[in-house]
C-alpha cells in the first residue's frame, strides 16, 4: 500500500497536528476500501493476472530468448538478436508492408462506407431501421471460418466461380476468368474485401447510436436560422461526430492491424508467402517453426508499434464503451 | 439528417442505396444456402446449377452423421454456454466493483486493463500455452475456460464499467435503507437494470468463443474434445471440393450464433451509446 501516502500528503497540507496518526487513518481507509470491493474484484483481478498481464509479460521476456518450449531445455538471453533477425526477414518485410496497406486500404474505405449508411439509415424517413441495421451487421456475428470458406468459394478459379461468372459471363468486364487467389495482388484485393465485407456493420452501428444520440432541438434551433439539409449536415452532424470519428478511427486502425484471420484462412500467406501479415506470421513463426523467441520480438513489435499509434488518444478513449 | 421535405426522387435514391448494401452483405449467404441443396457436388459447381436447386436436407444430414459432426457440436455449446456465464458474471462483479467503490490503485489498475487491451492476442499465446501447461490442465476444458474467462475479463469489465456508471447511486438507497450489502444491490440492480449492455455482452462472448480456433487448438490435444471450428477446418480439408457439404456443416455451425444473436437483438437494439455515453 503506497497510494495512501499521496491521500496523506494531501491530508498534511491540511494542517494536521499529528501526521502519524493521520497516516495510519489513511492506510487503515485504503484497507477497509479494499475489504470492501476485495470481493468483488479478486477473481477478475487473479484472471487478468494470471491470464493476461503475466502472459504479456513472458512474452515481452521470451523475446530476448532463443526460447525452447521443451520442460527442462536451456532458453538463453541473446538480447536483441530476435529484434536483429527481422530486418533480414524477407518475409517479415511482407508482412509489414501488406499489414500497412491493410491499414491504408481498408480504414478510409470503412470509415466513409460506415458513415455514409449510418447516415442514409437514420434519415428520417426511413422505415425499418432496426431490420437494416440488423442485417447490416449480421456479417460481423458470422463465424470467420465460415466467411472465409464463403470468399473462398465466391472466388474461386476458372468460369464457375462466382465473382468470375458475374464479371466474365454475365458483364464482360474482364477477357478471361481471373484466378484470383492464385496471384499476390488479386489475393489481397480478395482479403480486403473480406475485411470490409466483414467489420463494415460495426462502423455503422456505432455512426448510427452516436447519430441517434444527438438531440433533435439542436437540428430544430438550426433550421429556424435557415439552414437546409446540407448545411445541417455540415454545421450540426459533423462536429457532433468529432469525438465518435476519433473512437471509430483508432479502433479501425487497431483491426486492421491486427488482421489474421482474413489471411490465414483464405491465402494462409500465399502464394509463396506474399500476402502474409504480421499476426498470421506470428502465429506461424511459434507453432509451425517453433521460434518462440522470434515470433514474440515481431509480437512486441507490433504491439509497440500500436501502443504508439494510439496512445495519444488512449485517455478519450478511456472512459467510452465499446459496441 | 433532420430534413421535413425530402422529394420523392431522392427517397427512391437512399432506399435504392440501402438495399443495394444490403444485397451485398445478403447474396453471398443465399448463395451459400442454395450450394448446400445441390446434389453429388463433388466438383466446382456452375452457378446456374446452383441457382435452379430443389431445397432438400440431404447434405444436411450427410453431414450430421460424418465425423462426429454431432458430438463437436455438443462440445462446441458446452464451452461456449460455459464461458459465455462466467465471463458475463466475472465481468460484471468485476466492472461493479469499478464502477462503485472508490479504493487505492483503482485508476491504475484500469490502466493496466486498457493498455493489455491494446497488445495483439498472438503474443500471449504461448505464454497462456505455458500457464495452462504448469497448472496441468492441458487438453481439458477447464483449460479452455480458464483461458477464456480469465482471458476476457480485461475486455468485459471495460465494457459494463461503463455502462454501470450510468445507473443512478440514489437507486441504492432504497436496498441500503431495508439492511441490504453490496451483494444484494450488486443483484437486484445493476445487474437487473444493465440487461442491454449483458445481452449485447451475452452476443459477443457467445460468437467469440463459438468461433474460436487458435487457442482451442493449442489446448486441445485430443479428438473426441475438438470444438465445431477445428471439426471444420479438418471437415474442409478432407472434402476440399466438396462445397455442398462444407457449407451443409457451415450453415449447422452458424445457427447457434444466429440462435443467440436473435435472443440478445432486443436487447442488443437497445443497448447503449445511444444513450449517450459516447460524448467522449
Amino acid at each position: 500500500m503506497t497510494v495512501p501516502k499521496l491521500e496523506t500528503q494531501q491530508l498534511k497540507k491540511q494542517h494536521t497536528p499529528n501526521p502519524g496518526r493521520k497516516e495510519k487513518s489513511a492506510l487503515t481507509k485504503g484497507l477497509k476500501q479494499w475489504g470492501e470491493v476485495f470481493p468483488f474484484i479478486i477473481i477478475g483481478l487473479v484472471g487478468a493476472a494470471v491470464f493476461v498481464i503475466y502472459p504479456l509479460i513472458k512474452g515481452i521476456i521470451m523475446s530476448f530468448q532463443d526460447y525452447n518450449i521443451m520442460p527442462g531445455a536451456d532458453s538463453p538471453f541473446v538480447g536483441l538478436e530476435n529484434y536483429k533477425q527481422a530486418f533480414h526477414d524477407e518475409q517479415f518485410r511482407y508482412a509489414v508492408r501488406n499489414t500497412l496497406l491493410n491499414t491504408v486500404v481498408t480504414v478510409p474505405i470503412n470509415w466513409i462506407l460506415g458513415l455514409v449508411f449510418a447516415v442514409l439509415i437514420n434519415m428520417q424517413f426511413i422505415k425499418y431501421k432496426i431490420t437494416f441495421r440488423t442485417l447490416y451487421y449480421l456479417p460481423i456475428i458470422t463465424s470467420w471460418i465460415v466467411v472465409a470458406f464463403l470468399f473462398r468459394y465466391l472466388f474461386a478459379d476458372g468460369e464457375n466461380g462466382l465473382i468470375n461468372y458475374l464479371l466474365y459471363n454475365k458483364l464482360g468486364i474482364i477477357d478471361e476468368p481471373i484466378s484470383w487467389l492464385q496471384n499476390q495482388w488479386t489475393a489481397m484485393v480478395v482479403i480486403w474485401a473480406f475485411h470490409i465485407w466483414k467489420t463494415v456493420g460495426w462502423t455503422i452501428v456505432i455512426y448510427l447510436a452516436a447519430l441517434q444520440g444527438i438531440p433533435k432541438e439542436l437540428y430544430e434551433a438550426a433550421s429556424i436560422d435557415g439552414a437546409n439539409g446540407l448545411k445541417l449536415f455540415k454545421n450540426v452532424t459533423i462536429p457532433l461526430l468529432g469525438p465518435v470519428t476519433i473512437f471509430v478511427l483508432i479502433n479501425l486502425v487497431i483491426g486492421a492491424f491486427n488482421i489474421f484471420p482474413q489471411v490465414y484462412f483464405i491465402t494462409n500467406g500465399g502464394p509463396i508467402g506474399q500476402t502474409e501479415v504480421l499476426q498470421s506470421m506470428i502465429y506461424k513463426e511459434a507453432f509451425n517453426n517453433f521460434k518462440f523467441g522470434y515470433s514474440s520480438a515481431l509480437g512486441v513489435m507490433m504491439g509497440l508499434t500500436i501502443f504508439l499509434i494510439t496512445w495519444t488518444q488512449q485517455k478519450k478513449i478511456g472512459r467510452q464503451r465499446f459496441f | 439528417m433532420y430534413t421535413t421535405k425530402t422529394s420523392l426522387f431522392w427517397k427512391s435514391v437512399v432506399y435504392a442505396v440501402l438495399i443495394v448494401g444490403v444485397a451485398v452483405f445478403i447474396l453471398p449467404f443465399i448463395y451459400m444456402i442454395l450450394t448446400t441443396f445441390v446434389d453429388n457436388a463433388y466438383t466446382l459447381p456452375r452457378p446456374s446449377e446452383v441457382f435452379s436447386v430443389t431445397p432438400n436436407l440431404d447434405n444436411y444430414e450427410t453431414v450430421w452423421d460424418k465425423n462426429n459432426f454431432f458430438r463437436y457440436f455438443l462440445n462446441s455449446l458446452l464451452i461456449a454456454g460455459v464461458s459465455m456465464i462466467g465471463s458475463l458474471f466475472l465481468g460484471a462483479m468485476t466492472a461493479y466493483a469499478f464502477a462503485r467503490f472508490q479504493f487505492p490503485f483503482k485508476e491504475f489498475l484500469f490502466r493496466v486493463f486498457l493498455f493489455t487491451m491494446m497488445i495483439p492476442v498472438v503474443l500471449a499465446i504461448v505464454p497462456q500455452f505455458t500457464v495452462i501447461n504448469s497448472l496441468g490442465l492441458v487438453n481439458t476444458y477447464a483449460g479452455l475456460w480458464l483461458l477464456y474467462i480469465g482471458g476476457g475479463v480485461v475486455g468485459s469489465t471495460f465494457f459494463l464499467r461503463g455502462f454501470f456508471e450510468t445507473i443512478p447511486k440514489e437507486l441504492e438507497d432504497s436496498i441500503r435503507m431495508d439492511g441490504g450489502g453490496n451483494w444484494r444491490i450488486f443483484w437486484n440492480i445493476y445487474l437487473p437494470l444493465s440487461k442491454p449492455a449483458l445481452g449485447t455482452m451475452a452476443i459477443f462472448s457467445f460468437s467469440g468463443t463459438w468461433d474460436e480456433y487458435f487457442v482451442a487448438l493449442t489446448i486441445i490435444k485430443d479428438e473426441a474434445m475438438r470444438t465445431l471450428p477445428i471439426a471444420l477446418m479438418m471437415f474442409q480439408g478432407q472434402h476440399a471440393s466438396n462445397w455442398a457439404w462444407i457449407f451443409a456443416a457451415s450453415i449447422i455451425a452458424l445457427l447457434p450464433v444466429v440462435l443467440v444473436y436473435i435472443i440478445f437483438q432486443k436487447q442488443f437494439v437497445k443497448s447503449g451509446i445511444s444513450e449517450g455515453s459516447m460524448k467522449g
